[in-house]
């Protein structure tokens, strides 16, 4: 436990708000490059996953791609675009590596989103009168919103995480104090600062965990399906819950 | 009837459940089995030859496994066991016998206060330094060090011949490395001591070349023995301060096998020169050539094999 | 692409090493995730507090877990048993939400009926409930699945030799397809482990092959490999 101590004391000396590798450079660092590379998927996986909810069409497509890119090792990835782009645009090269890891979540919540909405709900707006694109942007959008939101807040975590990786190929971020620490045994350093991206991913995660709830609109609990058993099938139950949560 | 049925797949599917579960118990015992073998190897009369997580360092253990084996010695390969952490235990334990390892890096690993730099110095302090159990053979001429490296128009442009020529050049220094380097006594802190040359650091890990090529960095520390330095025309700065240390290639042995390994080894050594490691590296990088052929090329033509 | 060529060999045996360091976790997470998701589904007091706990252990990045828990559990900094327990903790932070909601997710009619008949809660649970609640599990499996396959890799930055291995030497050496190797073997060795979970869960469940389309392909679709 000795180890923690040391951890804890090297993360709050006064060194590391200084320098070079003041904690506060190197985390904005690692927050950069997760807020651009996840905005970017954004603006990508939303459309075309609302384009898939809304039409029903392309989803075995969207699936079997998303299941594929899962299964991309994400470290091997940004060394294969860094070697491919050249080490003058790493930052570019792990952006894209970073951007194809997020895409699949969240485009698996922007259409689960639309389609976890009741089919009657829709077909009620269709009956009073609303066009498609008020269905969409009216019903569907804010109703689905708690899920792509879960989607976004899985693809952040992912983001967090592989970000940790970037200082391999030089690019900073919280993993430098762990590479740097690793060769130099220094292992307060390596422990102090894994202790930090623990707490950077937390502190997302329930950023986000707080937006979902307060996007729900008013009355509504859909998407917080409390009692599985009483739900109407147990797929729709779980793909809900788990992407709520 | 359909009850019946259905009853009869349910059971059906709780043994395969079961027998999965069997499946994994006996599947978690694995993590560990690795471990309890390799420490009956060397009981066994097997040299065990590992090698670090590099490419240069593999090629100079597979010179060695070869050369063992030719000797009529039986080898197991452990290649590419990680740095220093993994391995030096392994070591201790009697999991890996032989490894080659560099002469100033390790001494900073048993020794890191020490002053000395110079190659014998070095290798002195190291015969002293190195634990009960592990000794240190001959040193090969080779070395494979940390070096500050510039690219030949900027040595050009500011007449660089020394690191000392570095404090007149009239734009900002960044220095690319390792991240650790900027923590070595050799790194940005030696460099104002020494030479009163200060520079920026910029960890660019194992893209230092091409960062330095591309002009993100402008000094880079990059090993003596790396191919790149003639490939992409780098000037390695002179140390006259003897800020590095020296780091020769010497095999670290197990007490054990010392004996028996210990003539072919010195052998090998004193047969490889700074400029053939190199050359073995480029053969690696430009050629993509295995490290196993690598090190049969070479121990044929220097007449170490048959 | 020569080098790949001329290095079948290497690839092959990282290959396999690749997946003996993938089986473990798998397997482990699997056992260690069924009774902590029974215990989530049937106390419904603990659910959401064991539950989130568990899911926040998927948020530590790998290589971050990879550092902590050698100090925290006494064993070597380098150990390949550091890898192998870090990836269970995955397996086990998908899995448990899986198999709670699998539980959740059973018939309450069929589990009447299973009372009915006589079955006792042992019986009940391992004849009925769980073969029942497997397709929903084995979605939850082949998540965990793919994803310790991506994150064994990242081990090779603690010394733990697996693919992975393809992606630094082929980096140092600037081999571009050796890299492109690395991770084309990690794709492919996931995508392999993962048709056999599916065609071990036919086999094992013969009843969902009647109605393929009922069954979920992916318990979640948002959810993927942490680093």
């Amino acid at each position: 436990m000795n180890v923690f101590a040391e951890a804890i004391a090297w993360l709050f000396s006064a060194e590391r708000l200084t320098g070079n590798n003041a904690i506060p450079v190197r985390l904005l660092e690692h927050v950069w490059f997760t807020v651009v590379s996840v905005s970017i998927a954004a603006a990508i996986a939303i459309p075309i996953g609302y384009l898939i909810g809304h039409t029903g069409r392309g989803r075995g497509l969207a699936v079997s791609i998303s299941g594929a890119a899962r299964a991309l090792p994400s470290f091997g990835l940004i060394l294969l675009l860094v070697l491919l782009a050249g080490t003058a645009r790493a930052s570019l090269a792990a952006i894209v590596a970073f951007v194809l890891l997020a895409v699949p979540s969240i485009l698996a919540g922007a259409y689960a989103g639309i389609e976890a909405v009741d089919r009657k709900t829709v077909d009620a707006a269709r009956a009073i009168g609303m066009t498609e694109w008020q269905i969409l942007w009216r019903v569907e959008v804010p109703l689905g919103l708690p899920l792509l939101i879960g989607g976004i807040r899985n693809a952040v975590l992912q983001v967090v995480a592989t970000v940790t990786l970037a200082a391999y190929v030089g690019l900073g971020g919280l993993g430098l104090y762990i590479f740097r620490g690793i060769p130099l045994r220094r292992y307060d350093e390596m422990l102090g600062s894994a202790i930090l991206i623990v707490a950077l991913a937390l502190a997302l995660d329930a950023l986000f965990a707080l937006a979902q709830r307060t996007v729900v609109p008013r009355g509504v609990i859909q998407g917080f399906a409390t009692d599985l058993r009483a739900s109407p099938s147990g797929r729709r139950a779980v793909v809900r819950k788990l992407t709520a949560d | 009837m359909f009850t019946a049925r259905k009853k009869g797949r349910l059971a059906t599917s709780a043994v395969a459940v079961g027998a999965v579960i069997a499946l994994a118990g006996c599947a978690s015992g694995d993590p560990l089995e690795p471990a309890e073998e390799n420490a009956s190897s060397t009981d066994s009369g097997t040299i065990v030859v590992a090698s670090q997580a590099y490419y240069s360092n593999e090629i100079i253990a597979e010179i060695y496994a070869q050369a063992l084996e030719n000797g009529g010695l039986e080898v197991e390969r452990k290649f590419q066991i990680g740095q220093r952490d993994a391995y030096l235990p392994a070591l201790d334990n009697g999991e890996v016998d032989v490894i080659p390892e560099y002469t100033g890096n390790l001494l900073q690993f048993y020794s890191p206060d020490t002053t000395a730099t110079l190659s014998d110095e070095v290798y002195d302090e190291l015969v002293e330094a190195v634990p009960d159990g592990l000794v240190v053979l001959d040193q090969s001429a080779a070395t494979d060090q940390d070096s500050y490296n510039v690219t030949s128009e900027f040595a050009e442009e500011h007449g660089l011949v020394s690191i000392g020529d570095l404090a007149d050049v009239p734009v900002e220094l960044t220095l690319g490395g390792n991240a650790e380097l900027e923590e070595r006594p050799y790194g940005p802190t030696g460099l104002s001591e020494v030479y009163g040359v200060d520079v920026g650091f910029s960890a660019t890990g194992d893209t230092t070349v091409d960062a330095l090529v591309q002009g993100t960095v402008n000094v880079a520390n990059v090993y003596s023995a790396d191919p790149s330095i003639a490939s992409e025309n780098l000037v390695t700065l002179e140390d006259p301060e003897g800020l590095f240390l020296a780091s020769n290639v010497v095999p670290l042995v197990s007490e054990d096998v010392a004996g028996e390994v210990e003539d072919i080894l010195n052998e090998v050594n004193a047969a490889l020169t700074a400029e053939g490691l190199a050359a073995l590296n480029a053969r690696s990088v430009d050629e993509q050539q295995s490290a196993d052929t690598i090190a049969t090329d070479w121990l044929t033509e220097n007449g170490l094999i048959d | 692409m020569s080098w790949i060529f001329d290095n079948l060999d290497l690839i092959g045996r990282l290959t396999l090493e690749h997946v003996r360091l993938s089986v473990p976790p798998i397997v482990l997470g699997l056992i260690f995730a069924i009774p902590l998701g029974w215990f989530a589904y049937r106390f419904r007091l603990t659910r959401s507090v064991l539950l989130t706990a568990i899911g926040l252990l998927y948020t530590i990045p790998s290589l971050a877990l990879f550092v902590i828990l050698p100090p925290l559990l006494g064993i070597g900094f380098l150990s390949e048993l550091n890898i192998t327990i870090a990836l269970t903790i995955y397996a086990v932070a998908i899995l448990a939400r899986s198999v709670t909601d699998a539980l959740g997710a059973v018939d309450p009619d069929v589990r009447q009926s299973a009372i009915a008949i006589g079955y006792s809660g042992w019986r009940r649970f391992w004849g009925v409930e769980l073969p029942l609640a497997g397709p929903i599990i084995l979605a939850g499996l082949r998540v965990a699945a793919v994803s310790t396959v991506s994150l064994v890799t990242v081990g090779i930055l603690v010394g733990v030799e697996s693919l992975g291995y393809l992606f630094t030497n082929g980096l140092q050496r600037r081999i571009i397809a050796e890299v492109f190797a690395g991770v084309a073997m990690t794709v492919i060795v996931a995508l392999l482990i993962d048709a056999l979970l599916v065609l071990l869960g036919r086999a094992l469940m013969p009843w969902t092959r009647a109605d393929s389309r009922a069954t979920p392909k992916v318990a979640d679709p948002t959810r993927g490999a942490a680093a």
